[in-house]
């Protein structure tokens, strides 16, 4: 661990820096980028996570050394979850952040399969999105974020004339 | 809620595509009609659309049209339409694109709508890919919102201004008092955020950093025992652990205020070692909560209880089945090596044998750690797993377990013997992934360890004998062979077994290694060499030897070709002189100015400047008593094994003889000797450059012993065009009085060698 040297300033960045969901023939099904980086730059990255992350035994360590940062991944039935995390980071909460979200996933769309998230890939954003925000976790408890979409689905129903304010508990 | 049908039929019609070439057909006919409707007017379709078109986008195919529509949705008053429109927003556009601007306004709109979703909407795009010019614009009404009496708001603005913070540094002033207020709140969401923010706050300004530790340290303490004594708390609870993602943030604020800091790090203590202690280790939850804790301990100004506690908490992950947590442990042991050394060895027969372990990344780690856990008390039992470890590790991690085990060996060899055996052993084992100047460097240890000759011959002979695939192994074991083989022949040896063999025998060794297609150039010159160097050592078989070296006098490779006619040399013209040149080599010194055997050291030329300092050592010409003019490069010959004779007889075979002594990066300097009198020599030394670029203030500069006078006439010019368009030349006269002759000279003074410096 490196001292702050008082007189620059480092710079800093977001824990996470991508995440991506591909299935075992490597076709992507969500992608999520907390850095701004060209698409050119974008589709060398999934190439190479994917070559990277398939070709993995299986019984190996989920961690993977890569560049300046940390690849975590998780098999989850059919899909791979690929985080993209700085260096710096706990690996270990990074397999729960994984975790999480496929919890999520499930509670929303029911024992969750892969199907679900080709046909519905805009509400695995919605829920993404509820859950981490700008490369960090924005919400801990899972009764929040599921509260938070299926309000947010229900506006998406009636959204014809008037507004009105819900308010959330907790 | 209900699924898009037209999406889900797209959806559909792409999978059911049989072929690459069948799916294009359908993309291509889909984006059609997608763009055919972004033109029309609203038709309640448009969220529709738009979602496609994203579908579209995530399987490759370029999407960029999509952008402008991106914008209009966001402007819709529909939240459905303002959903995708910002999910459209976050896929396509990135604060690079000039859209990005566009939908500003209607971000700063929605972020005081009356609605929290749309707010929600707003403030996750602009986290999401905000641009610096957005960021500073919106910050206050971020910095309201972080005000706010809504919790859901709150967390988002938290995360908001974080990313603000991170594009436009200068904000984060704004966000202090509003950070300092939110850390008493009771929502985990906006605790967590505000804890990331200040975390953020902190890194950035040291200033920032002082009050925030002055004053949130009790505060977090507070929070964390919250967290960790407190019931089972449905909302939060993973697997036993109270909010495990908020403990480990927390974790790391406090690391980062702690830091450097005894007042802080006492602060803390008490609650790590509660953490340390209480956090329970059966799922990996838990150890995530551990494993921060311990970084924690390990980065902070902690008492040393604390420390070793911390270093057993990661010796028991050492011991934990699941493989992550064995990697991570070893990355952090790793990481504390140096600083918390004994605490480390502690756990050394675990980190050893995870060298065992199925997984490459465990094998690596826990060959780093062996290597840095290798001290003069345990060097043998460590070297002795090395080893094993090193004859059945995995290909990528060979030359760097070799280079390591040098390393080590070098360092704290308890014995030369074992020093050599070792190397030995390695080359045997891994002979192919060694660095180039590991040949140099056993050579010149062999070559210090005069009482181990005959030792070392006799094993390197029954190596060869054994395999000559391992060519820097083959390499050594032919210059020892060279050298020492008289040695070998002698048929006794103390330290181990003697060979009988006969002069014929060690002749057949060295022939197989020149004629076997598995050795390389260098390693059949390496072979001839040392044949040539028998001929002064045995008795019988010279004639054999003669007709070898005449043979690859017409070998094709050019190097061999060379070095059999020279050799052809010695034995007709030269002779008389041939003992001397094959004698012994003399113990070899690592010069005194700091490189190494084996290199010469030398900055490559710069293109744009003139070429600065390249050492190059040669000896000038020195006169025995009576005797021809012969050079001798003494450190040329010591450095490179390989072209031990070539320049000497170069020299010695032209009659006005013209010796290249340089020739890299384009320079040339060749060097004509003519004697004139007695005592007295004439070097004419010329120079010449074929790069691109004009080298200018370019000086020879000579240095000879003291019993030798030198007078350097003035240079025919002080520059070298390029492209070889004028050499320059100079005149060195030389007068050696006392005819002292290089034999008698101190073989190991520097001063017998003349330095030619190019500025």
């Amino acid at each position: 661990m490196t001292d702050l040297d008082p007189i620059s300033i480092q710079a800093t960045r977001a824990s996470m820096r991508f995440l991506l969901l591909f299935s075992r023939q490597g076709r992507l099904r969500l992608q999520k980028w907390y850095t701004a980086i060209s698409e050119r730059e974008k589709k060398k990255i999934i190439r190479e996570m994917t070559t990277m992350v398939l070709a993995r035994q299986p019984r190996t360590c989920n961690f993977i050394q890569w560049k300046d940062m940390k690849i975590v991944y998780k098999r989850y039935a059919s899909l791979y979850f690929c985080l993209g995390v700085e260096h710096e980071e706990n690996e270990l909460l990074a397999l729960e952040i994984i975790h999480r979200y496929v919890e999520l996933l499930d509670k929303y769309f029911g024992n969750v399969c892969e199907l679900d998230i080709i046909f519905n890939f805009e509400k695995a954003y919605f829920i993404l999105d509820e859950f981490l925000m700008g490369g960090e976790i924005q919400e801990t408890s899972k009764q929040i974020v599921n509260r938070a979409i299926e309000s947010s689905d229900m506006l998406q129903e009636d959204d014809h004339s008037e507004w009105y304010e819900v308010e959330l508990f907790g | 809620m209900s699924p898009s049908v037209p999406l889900q039929e797209m959806i559909r019609a792409i999978r059911s595509a049989r072929t690459q070439c069948e799916e294009r057909g359908v993309i291509q006919r889909e984006c059609a009609a997608i763009r055919a409707q972004f033109r029309q007017t609203d038709n309640g379709g448009r969220s529709h659309n738009l979602a496609k078109l994203l579908y579209v986008h995530m399987l490759g195919y370029p999407a960029h049209f999509g952008q402008m529509e991106c914008v209009r949705m966001i402007a819709s008053p529909r939240y459905s339409e303002k959903r995708v429109g910002y999910l459209g927003a976050m896929m396509l556009l990135d604060e690079k694109q000039d859209a990005s601007l566009l939908i500003t306004n209607s971000i700063k709109n929605d972020l005081s709508h009356s609605n929290q979703y749309v707010q929600s909407l707003a403030l996750c795009t602009l986290a999401c890919m905000g641009s610096a010019e957005m960021c500073r614009d919106l910050a206050p009404e971020i910095d309201r919102l972080l005000r706010s009496s809504n919790s859901y708001i709150k967390k988002k603005a938290a995360l908001c201004a974080v990313h603000i913070v991170r594009k436009v540094h200068e904000l984060g002033e704004l966000f202090v008092p509003s950070a300092r207020s939110l850390l008493s709140e009771k929502n985990h969401g906006v605790l967590h955020g505000a804890v990331v923010l200040i975390t953020e706050l902190c890194e950035r300004s040291p200033e920032t950093l002082e009050r925030f530790r002055k004053v949130s340290v009790p505060d977090l303490v507070q929070i964390m025992k919250g967290l960790v004594i407190s019931g089972y708390s449905p909302d939060h609870d993973v697997a036993g652990v109270s909010d495990p993602f908020l403990q480990v943030r927390i974790l790391r604020l406090l690391r980062i205020l702690g830091r450097n800091n005894e007042a802080a790090s006492d602060a803390m203590n008490d609650l790590l070692a509660q953490v340390a202690t209480n956090t329970d280790s059966t799922k990996t939850v838990g150890n995530a909560v551990l494993y921060e804790t311990v970084l924690s301990v390990l980065d902070i100004k902690s008492e040393s209880g604390l420390r070793v506690l911390a270093v057993n908490i990661l010796g028991r992950f050492l011991l934990n089945n699941d493989r992550n947590i064995r990697y991570i442990a070893m990355t952090s042991l790793q990481k504390i090596v140096s600083t918390d050394h004994n605490a480390v060895q502690r756990h050394r027969g675990t980190i050893v044998d995870c060298l065992k372990d199925q997984d490459a990344s465990v094998k690596r780690r826990a060959l780093e750690l062996s290597l840095a856990l290798v001290s003069a008390s345990n060097i043998r039992s460590m070297m002795k797993e090395l080893l094993i470890f090193l004859s059945s590790c995995p290909p990528e991690l060979r030359a760097h377990a070799a280079s390591g085990i040098f390393n080590a060996a070098e360092r704290y060899a308890p014995s030369k013997r074992w020093h050599i055996d070792t190397i030995l052993h390695v080359l045997t084992t891994a002979g192919g992934d060694v660095r180039d100047e590991t040949v140099p460097n056993l050579i010149q240890l062999i070559t210090n360890t005069s009482e181990l000759h005959c030792y070392t011959v006799h094993k390197l002979y029954r190596a060869l004998l054994t395999d000559i695939s391992q060519q820097p192994l083959v390499q050594v074991a032919c210059w020892c062979i060279g050298e020492y083989g008289d040695l070998l022949l002698k048929g006794e040896c103390q330290e181990t077994e003697a060979v009988q063999v006969t002069e014929d025998d060690v002749l057949d060794a060295l022939e197989i290694v020149l004629q076997s297609h598995m050795s390389t150039p260098t390693t059949r010159g390496f072979a001839l060499t040392a044949t040539m160097k028998l001929s002064t050592r045995i008795t019988d078989n010279v004639d054999r030897i003669r007709s070898i070296v005449s043979i690859y006098g017409s070998c094709i490779d050019v190097e061999l070709q060379q070095r059999a006619v020279e050799y052809n040399a010695l034995f007709k013209k030269y002779d008389h002189m041939r003992a001397a040149v094959l004698e012994r080599m003399p113990v070899i010194q690592k010069n005194s100015l700091g490189q190494t055997n084996g290199e010469l050291s030398e900055e490559p030329i710069k293109e744009s400047q003139p070429g600065k300092v390249k050492q190059e050592e040669m000896a000038l010409p020195q006169q025995p008593a009576g005797q021809n003019v012969y050079l001798t490069f003494h450190k040329l010959v010591c450095s490179t094994y390989l072209n031990q004779f070539k320049v000497f007889f170069m020299l010695l075979l032209a009659s006005a003889p013209t010796v290249t002594v340089y020739e890299k990066n384009g320079v040339t300097l060749t060097l004509i000797c003519e004697r004139q009198s007695e005592s007295g020599l004439t070097v004419t030394l010329t120079a010449s450059n074929s790069t691109d670029s004009d080298i200018s203030s370019f000086t020879l500069q000579a240095a000879v012993p003291k019993s030798v006078q030198l007078q350097m006439r003035a240079p025919s010019r002080d520059s070298l065009p390029a492209h070889g368009g004028a050499k320059l030349t100079q005149l060195v006269v030389l007068n050696n009085p006392n005819k002292v002759g290089l034999q008698n000279a101190n073989r190991t003074v520097p001063t017998s060698l003349t330095s030619i410096k190019m500025s």
